[in-house]
């Protein structure tokens, strides 16, 4: 169910996010001071590459990360056996897609 | 003897791998009675077609182990004033493993995944014996492991394997952990424990290290398994 790789993989991606998300709640905590409003938001994120790299490399861990979670979860809960590839590839594709595609939306 | 003249309610299972159900007994209490002396008292006095397992009754060739009272135990050494709820006690064969008859438990699939864990020498009898030190790092990181006696009462504690019948389990790594610490191991059983059912599927809950009998620490081995294969990938050595 998992192997080697996809071990290292899963540790990995989770070194990768924790920064990332104590910067999230440190940065959802600071940006809501006065009122959060989308223009606020989207005034400090338009354009700006910084958040842009910050928060597609979480997206892209965070896909990783919850892609070989869900494989575990469904092979020894559900007894998945065949398919375990696919819904992988599936679930990370999936993520990806839709986090790119609100990342793109704010930056 | 006070304890005489009361009566243990015991539950055994009984069945097949097809269905079974359980089946209740009245069995004499006795002063340091085991586990294991319930059972032989019901197949000796109340059902002579009752099928367990056993051999040294002393803790050494790991053959009785059992469900009781939904935890795996070494039945020759479990006292039942340590195990007894309410006078009642519930025995079943080993959980995750296949039922043959009543309260033997189908060991092959338990033994097959030992099969990548075979000691492979590196020397011959015309070499020197390799010297390991006592008090040599390997040695020492070995003892979590070694003193295992196949009982399979971790195998049968792990949800993992519950949940993964694929996964070789904490005996087999545990065994895998005494190979690799063995300078005189000439196999690469790093490569053995890195598969689909390897080592890293292990989620550290510790019902192994909680249940070993022995004492043994299986889920510290398997963490050692982890670390050094991952540290192969990076290191190479």
């Amino acid at each position: 169910m998992i192997n080697r790789p996809l071990f290292i993989i899963q540790r990995l991606s989770a070194l990768v996010m924790v920064p990332l998300v104590f910067g999230h709640l440190a940065l959802m905590i600071y940006a809501v001071q006065g009122g959060l409003s989308v223009d606020e938001i989207l005034g400090r994120t338009q354009g700006s590459w910084f958040w842009f790299c910050y928060y597609g490399v979480f997206v892209l861990a965070a896909s990783v990360h919850g892609a070989i979670g869900l494989r575990t979860i469904c092979g020894e809960w559900l007894g998945l056996r065949r398919g375990l590839d696919m819904l992988t590839w599936l679930v990370a594709a999936s993520l990806t897609c839709l986090g790119l595609w609100a990342v793109v939306a704010v930056t | 003897m006070s304890e005489a003249a009361q009566e243990l309610t015991v539950s055994v299972w009984r069945g097949d791998a097809r269905a079974g159900a359980f089946q209740g007994f009245r069995v004499p209490r006795f002063d340091s009675q085991t586990v294991l002396d319930v059972v032989s008292w019901i197949q000796q006095n109340a059902d002579p077609t009752l099928t367990y397992r056993f051999a040294c009754r002393v803790g050494m060739c790991g053959s009785c182990a059992m469900m009781v009272n939904g935890v795996p135990r070494w039945t020759c050494r479990t006292h039942v004033s340590k195990v007894v709820e309410a006078g009642a006690l519930t025995v079943a064969p080993l959980r995750n493993l296949p039922v043959i008859k009543d309260l033997a438990a189908d060991m092959d699939p338990f033994f097959e995944k030992w099969a990548g864990s075979v000691h492979e020498p590196s020397a011959s009898r015309d070499d020197e014996i390799a010297e390991i030190r006592p008090d040599d790092p390997k040695r020492a990181a070995a003892s979590s492991a070694i003193e295992c006696i196949n009982c399979a009462v971790c195998h049968a504690a792990c949800d993992t394997v519950a949940g993964n019948p694929d996964y070789l389990g904490p005996a087999a790594l545990t065994r895998a952990w005494t190979l690799f610490n063995d300078t005189r191991h000439g196999g690469d059983v790093l490569e053995v424990v890195s598969g689909a059912g390897g080592c890293h599927n292990c989620h550290s809950m510790a019902s192994c290290t909680a249940n070993c009998p022995n004492e043994l620490d299986p889920m510290s081995a398997i963490a050692g398994l982890k670390r050094a294969t991952v540290r192969r990938v990076f290191r190479r050595d």
